[in-house]
């Protein structure tokens, strides 16, 4: 099944290396992976969807946490939440079509990007299926090119960021840390 | 305060403020600033004659002491050689650091000399790495690679530091304190899964302790001591555990697994509650997974939340440090004595007795197979006789194949840190140079190192090591003649045909060793063991022992992957009568 996933990473180099080779590493197959700066500069909000096996859900979260640059990770499978993706797609018609190309992409709620006597090139946002529908609809008029953004998600309930204090250098060997 | 000093130097520093006394290396173009800095410093410097065995002889220092090892390479070739020996700390949670010298700054991504992308050729083979491009991260980089290599489930962390780095000049402010925001380690466990388990425990009629390398890496022997003291469980050792309970002490049975005991494996199956104290349900712990310790429940202990439901879902699982989880545990015991829990007391007492009569009996009918030969070595007699030398108290270091599972069978080891081999990776090559960081760190101790022919040769150069050195190992080469366990398949699973497996060439090891200065010998018949033995434990100095033995023996028991663990195969088939005529 799909299963997506939110990380909040400290922008530190390697730190998206980490995660990928973590994926594939442990065999679990990348559907989509977005990454950007959060509000903080120095973190990243990572959305990733997995196609993982159920049983293996909560050991993908529970390795995704070992990652020492990993502030969090959490399942969004398992809570509210909303998952968004971007297309950009560009068709090729003919002029007859071209009054109809227009009210699909406004069935869809798509913005018209670009225009030319070829096509035109349209983006639509929206849950990941309905953009697949969209897609298929779009390709019975023309040729299609499409890009799309990989999935982008956010919980709808706010989840406390947990950060583990500083420690002391001093002394060795190292004591396991206390912990509240 | 602070000090002018170059990044070299500040390395150093950093090393003796953790408490390095000694470190096992090679230098390399990258690394000469350093090793200009150590050539009067206090660490003690081990040059080594490859970088695997750098890292193999940090992991022998790590898992003799419990403190971090320490190697070193240089860029390029040197920390692509250092990589097995990663993976295989990694493997075992094992705590070293692993410096490497990096191209200059300037350099990186051009494909200079000797330039590896170490920094992500290490990534996956490390529990945390660091690429230091800047004088000012050095100081910190190094303490928290201490730090996480020696804190929650310990592991392998490099740092690799650039050329242009450990040359520049800069203030030194010591480190006092590490920040590492995501970094969670679990210790305490939570106490109301501690008290499930305790009442577990109380109802169970077929307890058994499944107890691995977790018990050691968290220094909880003792308190796992006291847990048996106060429940009379019976208890298993992973080979990764052995030495965590005494194989002298009254309920220890002995090592489960593909080639473990048939008491033990007969105890896992048999088993109506697992207490699995830092293990991680290895395929080779369990064969087919399905068919595992069915009848079981589990409390499973571990500090890395992801083992606990990784293979097995525990009943109760907890995730803490297991020597501060045991010494709960053993309290709540204490104080809550199996006064009334639910069901019939008598009956309980009466199906534990039942349990241990029935343990007593699996461990009778088939104990390992101690057999010898009046005209030949069988390796059983060989570790025998080393076991009689040790008495339970030497280190032994051993590589891997038939002989290792031959030693973690016949071999006692009554306190932890003695046994030391490489379980999860099964990296040959490993024997001789672990050995080295062992007798390094504890050179008090008789340490073996024991080897089969083929990996012996894999580690070959570090002869040269042990005679720099003069350390006083015991190297023993188990000399079958083959690459012994792969030949064992190849007997039992591709119609003996031995393909590849021959070593029909081993050097001539009063030879060899004199070559490196040192005594050596090779045996062969069963009435020169003990005194052979006897005299390398009594040379001051190494002592290289070829000893030869029966060539085409298997290791017994033996579970056939895929294979649930009752299912044992006991000894080799018997000869089938031929139909006469
Ligand atoms: C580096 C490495 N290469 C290959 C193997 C596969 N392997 C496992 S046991 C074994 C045979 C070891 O032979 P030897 O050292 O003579 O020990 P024996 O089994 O004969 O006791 C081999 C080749 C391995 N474990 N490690
Ligand atoms: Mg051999």
């Amino acid at each position: 099944m799909q299963q997506v996933i939110s990380l909040i990473l400290e922008n530190k180099p390697g730190a998206l290396m980490r995660v990928t080779g973590l994926l594939s590493q442990r065999g679990y197959n990348i559907e989509s992976l977005t990454v950007a700066r959060t509000l903080d500069p120095e973190l990243s909000r990572m959305t990733i969807v997995v196609d993982v096996d159920s049983l293996q859900r909560a050991q993908v979260i529970k390795q995704m946490n070992k990652l020492i640059n990993v502030l969090q990770a959490n399942d969004l499978s398992e809570v509210p939440a909303v998952v968004r993706e971007l297309v950009l797609l560009r068709i090729r018609t003919t002029q007859e079509s071209r009054t109809a190309v227009l009210k699909e992409a406004e069935i869809f709620g798509g913005r018209v990007v670009d225009s030319s006597s070829e096509g035109f090139a349209i983006e639509v946002t929206g849950a990941p299926e309905k953009l697949g529908e969209f897609v298929d609809v779009m390709s019975a008029y023309g040729e299609v090119d499409v890009t799309r953004s990989g999935a982008l998600a956010i919980a709808l309930d706010s989840k406390k960021l947990r950060l583990q204090p500083p420690v002391p250098t001093v002394g060795q060997p190292h004591a396991q840390p206390a912990q509240k | 305060m602070s000090t002018l000093m170059s990044g070299a130097r500040m390395l150093a520093e950093c090393l003796a403020r953790e408490g390095v006394d000694c470190m096992f290396g090679y230098p390399g173009g990258v690394t000469l600033p350093f090793y200009d800095v150590l050539y009067d410093h206090q660490i003690r410097h081990i040059l080594v004659r490859h970088e695997e065995n750098a890292a193999f002889a940090a992991e022998g220092y790590a898992r003799a002491t419990g403190k971090v090892g320490v190697c070193c390479a240089t860029s390029g070739p040197g920390a692509t050689n250092l990589t097995t020996g990663l993976v295989d700390a990694m493997m075992d949670s094992i705590p070293i650091v692993a410096i490497t010298g990096q191209v200059t700054s300037k350099l990186i991504g051009s494909d200079a000399f000797q330039e590896a992308d170490t920094f992500g050729i290490t990534r996956p083979c490390t529990k945390h790495n660091y690429l230091v491009k800047r004088l000012e991260d050095l100081p910190q980089a190094i303490h928290e690679a201490f730090y996480v290599a020696s804190t929650g489930r310990p592991g392998p962390v490099l740092v690799d530091i650039t050329k242009d780095v450990l040359q520049a000049q800069g203030h030194y402010v010591p480190v006092t304190s590490i920040h590492l925001p995501g970094y969670k380690v679990f210790t305490e466990g939570h106490t109301g899964q501690i008290r499930r388990a305790a009442q577990l425990i109380q109802e169970s009629e077929r307890p058994l302790v499944y107890a691995g390398g977790g018990i050691i890496a968290a220094d909880a022997s003792e308190e796992l001591r006291e847990f048996v003291r106060l429940t009379d469980t019976p208890v298993v050792n992973t080979l990764m555990g052995l030495g965590s309970m005494p194989t002298e002490h009254p309920n220890f049975i002995s090592m489960p697994g593909m080639h473990g005991s048939y008491a033990a494996n007969m105890a896992m199956t048999g088993a109506d509650l697992l207490i699995a104290l830092g293990v991680r349900f290895d395929d080779r712990v369990t064969g087919r997974l399905a068919a595992f310790a069915p009848h079981a429940k589990i409390i499973h202990v571990d500090i890395d939340p992801a083992e606990v439901g990784k293979n097995r879902n525990p009943d109760v699982p907890i995730v803490g440090d297991v020597k501060r989880v045991l010494s709960k545990l053993n309290k709540i015991l204490v104080e809550t004595p199996a006064e009334a829990p639910p069901g019939n007391n008598e009956t309980r007492a009466a199906a534990r007795r039942g349990w241990w009569h029935q343990i007593r009996e699996w461990k009778a009918a088939h104990p390992y197979d101690t057999s010898t030969s009046e005209s030949e070595i069988k390796p059983q007699h060989l570790m025998a006789e080393i076991d009689r030398l040790s008495g339970g108290q030497a280190i032994v270091t051993s590589d891997v194949g038939q002989h290792q599972m031959w030693a973690a069978q016949l071999i006692r080891f009554n306190e932890p840190r003695l046994w030391i081999n490489s379980g999860g990776l099964g990296s040959m090559g490993f024997g001789l140079p672990s050995a080295i960081g062992a007798q390094m760190a504890r050179p008090e101790k008789l340490v073996f190192s024991i080897s089969g022919d083929g990996g012996f040769q894999m580690a070959i150069p570090e002869l040269a090591t042990v005679a720099n050195q003069g350390l006083p190992i015991k190297i023993i080469v188990m000399n079958n003649g083959y690459l012994g366990m792969v030949r064992q398949w190849q007997t039992l699973f591709y119609n003996d045909r031995l393909s590849s497996v021959e070593l029909s060439c081993f050097p001539d090891a009063e030879k060899l060793a004199g070559a490196y200065g040192f005594k050596g010998r090779t045996i062969s018949k069963p009435w020169e063991l003990a005194a052979a033995l006897k005299e390398a434990v009594d040379e001051p100095g190494p002592y290289l022992l070829n000893v030869k033995v029966t060539p085409f023996e298997c290791v017994y028991p033996m579970v056939p992957a895929g294979s649930a663990i009752n299912e044992m195969v006991l000894g080799p088939p018997q000869p089938v009568a031929v139909p006469a005529d």
